[in-house]
């Protein structure tokens, strides 16, 4: 990685990082709350990501050759089956029950609030025992 | 996941750097495969940035808390997020945000799922405990 991509990939989630937190959605409380219905704001915060992402996932290669540091427009295409769907069930247990998922739980090693540490941990060790027993044949 | 994008083309999925730290430390063959060991550096630096970013926020705007979520929820709760969302390939920013935004039914599909077990898992725990 080029120096310039380097800093500016930190820059990104520096940015990311600052918004997760902004919009309280490191806060494990407002998620619970979320889920339960008590409080839809974060349905803004992911509306909005996902709007602002929409075009520039659009925009961006129709307007330009190649991105600002060089390299290519990457896609990640997502595959229909039951390991994308039943991974999603499965997450969404785990979400409910703890209130963190991956962003925020790094974040949260920002923000002073500790105890997102031990979310951290668990999601590490959830991610071994994925790829360790139940990699599949093509990862 | 925009300025990631346009600067670098880069689609900036979180949940894929908890198996590409592993690539590091394990021999297991799935953490070896050749798109894990070529995206492992700038999920690190991107893992960094958010880091800083939130202490950002602490040292400007931020309020700090200690969250009273129970630990053993944060605990199992994270490892069952973890295992899932590294089966499923995507989380909340990989599917919802990043999948979402490109208009991949895979994604959608996954996020309606893991909202609906995420909501029922919240409404049971919050009755039975």
């Amino acid at each position: 990685m080029k120096p310039a991509a380097a800093a500016w990939v930190l820059a990104s989630g520096a940015l990311f990082g600052f918004g997760l937190a902004l919009s309280t959605m490191v806060r494990p409380e407002v998620v619970l709350d979320f889920l339960l219905w008590h409080d839809m704001g974060l349905l803004l915060v992911l509306g909005g990501g996902v709007a602002v992402t929409f075009v520039a996932y659009r925009l961006a290669p129709r307007l330009m050759a190649r991105p600002w540091l060089g390299g290519e427009f990457r896609r990640h295409p997502s595959e229909m089956g039951a390991r994308t769907l039943g991974g999603a069930a499965i997450f969404g247990v785990g979400w409910g029950l703890s209130g963190v998922c991956p962003g925020p739980a790094i974040a949260g090693l920002g923000t002073g609030n500790w105890p997102l540490a031990i979310a951290l941990a668990g999601l590490v060790l959830g991610a071994y025992v994925q790829g360790r027993f139940f990699g599949g044949d093509s990862p | 996941m925009s300025l990631l994008f346009v600067a670098t083309g880069l689609v900036g999925g979180m949940s894929t750097v908890f198996t590409t730290v592993w690539s590091y430390f394990s021999r297991a063959p799935y953490f070896g495969a050749p798109r894990f060991l070529e995206s492992r550096a700038w999920r690190l630096v991107y893992a960094a940035g958010l880091v800083i970013g939130a202490a950002a926020w602490l040292a400007t705007l931020g309020v700090p808390e200690v969250t009273r979520v129970p630990m053993w929820q944060l605990a199992v709760g994270g490892f069952i997020a973890g295992f899932g969302a590294r089966l499923s390939n995507g989380c909340t920013a990989g599917h919802g945000i990043c999948g979402m935004a490109s208009l991949q039914p895979p994604s959608m599909l996954a996020v309606a799922i893991f909202l609906a077990t995420a909501m029922l898992t919240a409404r049971a725990v919050r009755a039975f405990a």
